[in-house]
């Protein structure tokens, strides 16, 4: 426990002794939230095991209506801002708010191309019928290779882990325009870049899950 | 950079720091009026909110108990209608549940000490702490949307199909209401890992963490793994609902049995959050009001971590009857008993700190005896429901109903009782009338046992949960359990009358009225603004009784602006004293 020290920087809330104990403060509970984020998607996952048990040759089967070539263009997208925003922490660190406000950009520019495939990928979908629950209505092209009762149930997953990242997808982009306008107005230093920092985490766990994601519902065969 | 000083600096300069009895400055005098309080970040003005809120849900839910059980007196219809009688037990289990038991503990009297407990100004994210209590908020008005639209007659557990069947948005709604109160409980569990790992004062290391910390950080650990699959289980749910998307619903393709193990995956690990935190606060009265250190202090501490790990292997049990393998539910009983062990492992304790202590019996310290006999018997006939045999002629009988008011509100609302008693004087400044106090405690227990202990008979004999009507044979158990509900209700308006008598009329507490060694009882009653006015130092553990007070009252000597050797009379060496 660091002592009482003589400076309170104008970052520091009332709360905490110094800026280390803030930032290592921010951090913790980052990645106590990121465990959380874990165990969330991991009920998703676990329905995802029990229904592929259950139905096999379903999830072989459907996984064919998936585009392989769309999500592993998205796959190198994640993994490229992944990246981008590992540089964006290393130049705050540096205290090079020029290269910060880079490297966000691209990364947030990264983020909206991921968002705009995904949304061609859904809409090609919805054109042929296959949408969740009782919209369920697949066009004749599709019953052709896939016919199976449960069909929809490995539609209805599909739609909700990627629904789910997507929208993560989404508050990441909000937090990160967020840090591009603060990096702006100048909040952000070597000494002060907590934010920045905690932001990345969240976004490599976005990037993480989307890797589990395209295997298991693109790559199955 | 500060941190590498700090292990350099080998001294710390400290001076004693006695509370002031007649504290001019506090947290309620700072920060007046409606619109202050609202925006507030201080834990302490939102503990009090939380308290306030967890007071209003269980008159509420309690009011409905009471109906119940009026409904209850005759065999047949009494004065409500059968559906409704559903609806009534279904809104008192969930309120009771999620409104009142998971946050009673940590979130209101836990906001309110630990941070003082640690000799924090607050928790590590105040702001975090606030939104927790409005998103709290936002879950209750989703309830009562459910109740505007129709209501929900499920059962607290939601189980599929009920609860997909289409029978109207009620269950949408209470559903939605609480994946958003999860949000609250998870923000609180976040907070509270983080703060006690971050902002402890110079001098609180692990060994000397007071055992309610350690409740509220095992609690914490818990709601901050299981809450997260409440919330996609409710989200699955949700949309089963509204666009049968087949998950759950055995019509559609879906599994209702993968509903219920989602469920008590956090269910089950749930009714420790509910409990481990009253453990906390029977540790800190127990050692307070026997003037003696906890007898195996680790002991007590670590068995709480190991209630945490070993609740969640266990949800299984729920399960015994509903075509889970035979191997899995012989499993899951077994790991159920592994959970008596840490649990019985702090009963033993708690009484050897009793054993040759000098026991003061004041109220909280008549709770905890409360307790211990209550809860002592809730965790026996907790065991008798895992084994496997006997589960499956206990299973949905009036039996479960008692084991689990006698662990829930036995144990957790006792405890919760025991600590509001504890703390009230600090966190209000003022003292209650010690002699209602006594007497509605010795009342709730009349009341208590009245109204559960028939339910014991009663399902042993064979009378299943949830039912509107019975047979005559259990008409006297019955009408014995709802006069001791009746008699339940009247001690909780005694409670309310002196708790807020003594806001008005109260005489004015001391800083420490128990002689506790607590670091939280060495500020003002009420407490600063900061909590402090010094950063307070601790050379001793929590329940160092043998050691005299003004050795609990040390602070920095060291001002903000800098280090002023001459007015700090004491010299600490901190190294020497850890050893």
């Amino acid at each position: 426990m660091a002592n009482h020290s003589a400076s309170h920087p104008a970052h520091v809330q009332h709360h905490f002794v110094d800026s280390d104990q803030q930032f290592d403060s921010a951090k913790l509970g980052m990645w106590v939230f990121l465990v959380n984020e874990i165990l969330f998607f991991g009920g998703l996952f676990c329905a995802y095991i029990i229904f592929r048990a259950w139905y096999p040759e379903l999830f072989t089967q459907a996984a064919l209506q998936l585009d392989k070539v769309w999500g592993g263009v998205n796959t190198i997208v994640l993994i490229g801002s992944s990246l981008t925003v590992a540089m964006a922490i290393r130049s705050a660190q540096r205290n090079e708010i020029k290269g910060l406000r880079i490297n966000l950009m691209i990364t947030i520019l990264l983020a909206c191309v991921f968002l705009v495939i995904k949304y061609f990928e859904y809409e090609h979908k919805l054109h042929l019928g296959i949408a969740p629950g009782f919209f369920w209505n697949p066009a004749p092209e599709v019953t052709a290779t896939l016919d199976h009762p449960q069909a929809n149930i490995f539609f209805s997953i599909y739609y909700m882990m990627t629904g789910i990242h997507g929208l993560h997808v989404l508050v990441g982009i909000g937090l990160m325009i967020w840090l591009y306008i603060r990096a702006g107005k100048g909040h952000f230093s070597a000494e002060y870049y907590t934010p920045v920092e905690i932001t990345g985490l969240y976004w490599h766990l976005v990037d993480l899950i989307w890797i589990f994601l395209f295997p298991l519902l693109y790559l199955i065969e | 950079m500060a941190i590498t000083e700090a292990k350099k600096m080998t001294t710390l300069q400290v001076k004693r720091f006695k509370p002031s009895e007649n504290p001019t400055n506090t947290f309620l005098t700072d920060e007046k009026g409606v619109w202050a309080w609202m925006t507030t970040v201080d834990h302490k003005k939102i503990g009090i909110m939380y308290l306030v809120a967890v007071a209003f849900f269980f008159a509420l839910a309690g009011f409905l108990a009471i109906a119940l059980r009026t409904e209850l007196w005759t065999p047949a219809k009494t004065f409500i209608e059968a559906d409704t009688y559903n609806q009534l037990f279904t809104l008192h289990g969930a309120m009771m549940v999620f409104f009142v038991l998971v946050p009673s503990i940590p979130a209101a009297l836990g906001n309110f000490i630990l941070p003082m407990q640690l000799g924090a100004k607050d928790v590590a994210f105040p702001r975090l702490n606030l939104a927790s209590l409005y998103i709290y908020v936002a879950g209750a008005i989703f309830t009562f949307a459910a109740l505007a639209s129709g209501g929900f007659d499920t059962g607290w557990t939601f189980y599929t199909p009920y609860s997909s069947d289409g029978n109207g948005a009620g269950v949408i709604w209470v559903t939605l209401g609480v994946f958003i109160l999860g949000f609250s409980s998870i923000l609180t569990g976040t907070n509270f890992i983080t703060t006690i790992h971050k902002l402890r004062a110079p001098g609180i290391t692990w060994d000397r963490l007071p055992l309610n910390i350690w409740a509220l950080y095992a609690t914490s650990i818990i709601q901050v793994l299981a809450t997260p699959v409440l919330a996609i289980t409710i989200l699955l749910l949700s949309f089963e609902n509204i666009m049968d998307i087949g998950i759950f619903d055995p019509a559609l393709g879906g599994d209702p049995v993968l509903f219920q193990h989602f469920f008590w995956f956090y269910s089950h690990p749930a009714v420790y959050i509910m409990i481990v935190p009253g453990f906390g606060i029977i540790s800190e009265v127990i050692s307070t009001f026997s003037k003696k250190t906890v007898f195996g202090y680790w002991a007590i501490a670590l068995s709480s971590l190991a209630i945490a790990f070993i609740g969640f292997l266990v949800w299984g049990h729920h399960m015994f009857t509903s075509g889970q393998s035979a191997v899995a539910t012989t499993v899951f009983s077994f790991l159920t008993f592994l959970v008596g062990i840490p649990t019985g492992i702090k009963i033993f304790n708690w009484i050897a700190t009793l054993y040759r202590g000098s026991i003061d019996m004041k109220t909280p310290m008549l709770y905890v005896f409360i307790f211990l006999f209550l809860f002592s018997i809730g965790g026996f006939t907790g065991i008798m429901l895992g084994a496997l045999s006997v589960d499956i002629h206990l299973h949905d009988t009036y039996y479960v109903v008692a084991h689990f008011h006698y662990v829930m509100m036995g144990g957790t609302l006792i405890a919760l009782l025991a600590g509001l008693h504890y703390w009230w004087p600090k966190m209000t400044g003022k003292m209650y009338n010690e002699k209602l106090a006594q007497i509605s405690a010795v009342l709730i227990f009349i009341g208590f046992n009245m109204t559960f202990l028939p339910q014991f008979i009663m399902g042993a004999q064979g009378m299943p949960r949830r039912y509107y009507n019975y047979i005559d044979q259990f008409t006297p158990f019955h009408q014995t359990s709802t006069i001791g509900s009746y008699i339940l209700g009247v001690a909780f308006l005694i409670i309310l009358y002196y708790l807020v008598k003594s806001l008005f009329s109260g005489e004015k507490a001391p800083s420490n009225p128990w002689n506790s060694r607590g670091l939280e009882w060495q500020s003002t009653s009420p407490p600063d603004f900061h909590n402090f006015d010094h950063t307070p130092v601790v050379i001793n553990g929590p329940y160092d009784y043998h050691k005299p007070m003004e050795e609990f009252q040390l602070g920095l000597a060291v001002s903000h602006e800098g280090h002023d050797a001459e007015h700090a009379p004491a010299e600490v060496d901190t190294t020497e004293e850890k050893a």
